[in-house]
């Protein structure tokens, strides 16, 4: 009765041979993350110190910590995000809740796509040209933040008003049935249902910016500080551009410390995106619909 | 046919106000007709049933009566509908006019808010923030749609977690806590059970004396159980209005409501 036919046997064979491929392709996908970290967790630990985080660096950077910078990291992470998410999120609710289906919409979310295509280091050129001396920002955190802010501005565009549509239509005109304006429905059922979907997607794609070197190293991160930022006009370390530096600039520089810093950011990213994952898997478990 | 379905209208409750005037309404979809050249008059306190097989425009004309058209770009209606006697379509405050009418559709939708929330969203949309007044409302609202009991001790689970047909009775208790002087049901017995559907019933015989009822049913015995008076759709027409149990049992001017009613359509 349950006698596998030639094509039963077929289609075995085929979804083995497939599953097997797929698996593999997947496996692939892991090796480079598991080198890097092995190679930097290898060659980067040694290192690895109290003082390494949370001291001065000395000696023409060689010997100390990495404290302004990695404060720097976070400060220039924080303001960008100060300025990209109200923006951001303002655009995308009125992008997806307002904005009518029509050629000038189209144009808009066709130009929000190019600016998210266009290369980090004309980003930088631009924050250049507006912030550091058309707004007369100067070399500063704020000019280098607002840099970044611009660059993170379509992604943060694009995962609110996903955030946003993954809300059903239904909910909406049900809304609207009962004589709510689209403000009050976006208030009272499409935010609060969203803004988790907005949070974790805001968190992890500004994590990266954390990484960025070309946007703010012509805009307001420096080689080397002897003091640390007083205000957000003020120049900063950052961890990316120390690592180029301290990988590239420096001669005789113990090459443990290299990876150390690229430890400490990878860190840093991993810290961010998983606060990002934590948040939604704890969401997850609360989903409404 | 039109001329015949006034007079039907005309026969029976002249006497009593219009709730709401149809004329001459045509509903589009881009180049598809849903609804074509409807003529009526609602009276009020009355339950107005609309029977019809699927695709007839039995949907569409609700929709714009509530000016659903406004979210659809693709949705024209012409002709006129007049609401107490404005015409709908000059009406400004269409949020207003929405309040005054309270719609349930098939698809059950439970906000992804609690229960008490979901009853209290329209009073509260209005400005209402008493919450001695919202608890006598919202309590009034699920015991009329049959709901109260089943969920009184569990106020502050989410709407939208409820079973369909649970949903289904708190869509209809939301309809009616905006305190409707229309109330368009679109097959709300859909995804309910037959007794909970008959406690329902009694209920909307009960609300006609507060308000008008659009019934749209495809169980054509509910309508003869309910409606005073009842349109057939067909094709995007209307092809008789008649006092229902003429419908039934009387001269209706087109042969395929009789067959209709009684089954024998197809």
């Amino acid at each position: 009765m349950f006698e596998a036919t030639q094509t039963n046997l077929k289609n075995l064979r085929r979804q083995n041979i497939s599953r097997g491929l797929l698996g593999g392709m997947t496996a692939i996908l892991i090796l480079p993350v598991i080198l890097i970290m092995g190679t930097l967790i290898y060659k980067g630990a040694p290192v690895m110190s109290f003082e390494f985080l949370f001291a001065n660096p000395t000696n023409g950077m060689t010997e100390g910590g990495i404290f302004p910078a990695l404060l720097g990291t976070i400060l220039l992470v924080i303001v960008a995000l100060l300025a990209s998410v109200p923006l951001g999120v303002a655009a995308a609710i009125y992008l997806s809740e307002y904005a009518p289906d029509n050629w000038f919409t189209r144009a808009i979310n066709l130009a929000i796509i190019n600016l998210a295509g266009v290369p980090s280091i004309v980003h930088a050129l631009f924050g250049l040209g507006a912030f550091v001396i058309f707004f007369r920002f100067g070399t500063s955190i704020l000019a280098a933040s607002l840099t970044l802010a611009i660059m993170t501005l379509p992604v943060v565009i694009v995962a609110t008003r996903e955030s946003l549509q993954a809300v059903p239509m239904a909910f909406r005109e049900a809304c609207w049935n009962m004589g709510a304006t689209r403000w009050q429905t976006i208030r009272r059922i499409v935010l609060p249902n969203a803004v988790t979907g907005i949070l974790t997607g805001v968190i992890l794609e500004v994590s990266r910016t954390a990484g960025e070197t070309a946007p703010i190293m012509f805009t307001g991160a420096v080689f080397f500080l002897p003091f640390l930022p007083q205000g957000v006009f003020d120049q900063t370390m950052a961890l990316s551009l120390h690592l180029f530096v301290v990988s590239t600039q420096v001669p005789e520089m113990p090459e443990a410390v290299p990876y150390g810093v690229a430890l400490v950011l990878i860190c840093l990213v991993l810290l961010m995106n998983s606060v990002s994952i934590a948040l939604r898997m704890y969401l997850r478990g609360k989903k409404k619909w | 046919m039109v001329n015949t379905a006034r007079e039907a209208n005309n026969a029976d409750v002249s006497s009593v106000p219009i709730k709401l005037g149809v004329e001459n309404l045509s509903i589009h979809y881009g180049n598809e007709t849903a609804l074509e050249g409807v003529s009526f008059d609602i009276r009020e306190n009355e339950i107005f049933g609309i029977i019809g097989p699927a695709n007839a425009g039995k949907t569409s004309f609700l929709k714009a009566i509530n000016r659903m058209d406004l979210f659809n770009p693709d949705m024209r209606v012409e002709g006129n509908l007049s609401f107490s006697g404005h015409d709908i379509s000059k009406v400004r405050n269409v949020y207003g006019l929405r309040r005054r009418i309270g719609v349930v559709f098939p698809l059950p939708v439970g906000l992804p808010l609690s229960v008490y929330d979901n009853v209290a969203l329209a009073p509260r949309l209005a400005g209402l923030k008493d919450k001695a007044e919202l608890n006598v409302i919202v309590e009034r609202c699920l015991t009329r749609a049959a709901l109260w009991d089943e969920v009184k001790d569990r106020l502050n689970s989410l709407g939208s977690m409820l079973s369909g047909g649970q949903q289904q009775r708190l869509t209809i208790a939301r309809a009616l806590s905006q305190e409707p002087e229309l109330l368009m049901l679109d097959e709300f017995s859909i995804a309910v059970d037959p007794v909970t559907t008959m406690r329902i019933e009694e209920v909307l015989k009960e609300l006609k004396s507060e308000m008008t009822i659009i019934l749209v049913t495809n169980l054509v015995q509910q309508a003869r159980r309910l409606a005073d008076r009842t349109a057939f759709f067909l094709e995007g027409k209307c092809l008789d209005v008649a006092v229902t149990e003429d419908l039934f049992t009387g001269e209706v001017t087109d042969q395929r409501t009789r067959d209709y009613v009684e089954g024998r359509f197809g």
